[in-house]
């Protein structure tokens, strides 16, 4: 079974227990992938598939991919992504892959996306600083203040923490519980915030950590 | 459509009366105690109504023994057994928190005629 697949955000909203309680959710259409490639021990090296989501047209593919397409006998995709799993065997190339057939109730997933773009931001936002006064004349509003030593070391340290570009860049929720799975409309409800604004496009694995087969 | 409505629909309740903020409600909560379930009401004035679709709430404010009290209660949870609106008020805002500067008389508010 494969251990993960692509899906696409599709915002948040809450649902209720039995009991009343209230969960809030990340509704993810996750699927249909498609197998457009297995990778083997004596080829590659290791063993994973390579899915394929969100179809794209055929005149949009350059021609090495859609080679790549025709090979598996499946429609072009967007995106491209390989993911582990245990007895790979199983699937053929262009086979289609489903949420139900990947993902349980009650299953912790991990779930990784791009971060929304927040352009070149300070200090505050980007590492929580806490800033100056907001009042009283001190003119320390949103400085980053003090960045290290005079003389010696006479540089700054490496990996310091200033203003620059922030978000727009792969980040993982981990340990999310899988709370609904809807084969009918390839809708997964996991319980939680998820990387990137809606519309998104991201990938879900089986939690590295909790509730793993490892155990 | 909004992909998220369909979920949505699902946990939504029809059978919510009708009321505004000013009117008296009374809220029957389903309350577990072991295996045991009973009904426990919450009678006050809606102070406020807030959110839309399956995540609207309303407040509740009701004077007991000379304390405040407020309660929020999702209005599609279903651990509300059921909402009897006891009486319509006459109010001019939306939000009511006027009223827990106000103590007695002050604090009533008038009946829709």
């Amino acid at each position: 079974m494969l251990n993960g697949m692509l899906g696409k955000k599709l915002g948040m909203t809450q649902i209720f227990t039995k009991e009343g309680e209230v969960i809030p959710v990340t509704v993810i259409k996750a699927g249909p992938c498609f197998v457009i490639q297995k990778k083997s021990k004596a080829h590659e090296g290791y063993e994973s598939i390579q899915l394929g989501f969100i179809e794209k047209k055929k005149e949009r593919v350059n021609k090495p991919l859609s080679g790549h397409f025709t090979k598996a006998k499946t429609p072009t995709f967007y995106h491209l992504k390989e993911f582990k799993g245990k007895t790979l065997d199983q699937y053929q190339l262009g086979q289609k892959v489903t949420c139900d057939s990947v993902f349980k109730v009650g299953e912790y997933v991990d779930v990784s996306g791009r971060t929304k773009g927040r352009g070149f931001t300070g200090v505050m936002k980007r590492w929580d600083f806490s800033g100056g006064p907001g009042s009283h004349g001190s003119m320390f509003n949103k400085a980053p203040g003090s960045i290290g030593s005079s003389s010696d070391p006479s540089r700054v340290y490496k990996g310091m923490r200033m203003a620059g570009h922030y978000g727009n860049e792969k980040d993982t929720t981990q340990n999310l519980q899988i709370v609904g799975v809807r084969p009918e409309d390839n809708i997964v409800l996991v319980k939680g915030g998820v990387p990137g604004p809606v519309n998104s496009v991201v990938e879900i694995r089986k939690a590295k950590k909790k509730g793993s087969s490892k155990k | 459509m909004n992909p998220l409505s369909n979920i949505e629909k699902e946990y939504l309740r029809t059978d919510v009366p009708e009321f505004r903020p000013g009117d008296t409600v009374q809220v029957n909560i389903k309350i577990k105690e072991g295996d045991k379930e009973r009904i426990q009401a919450f009678a006050g004035t809606v102070i406020r109504k807030r959110g839309n679709g399956v995540r609207s709430t309303i407040t509740v404010r009701k004077v007991s023994s000379g304390v405040g009290v407020e309660r929020t209660f999702p209005l599609n949870s279903p651990a509300i057994e059921s909402i009897k609106v006891a009486g319509k008020g006459s109010v001019r805002r939306a939000k009511l928190y006027y009223l827990r500067a106000l103590k007695g008389k002050a604090a009533r508010i008038k009946e829709e005629a």
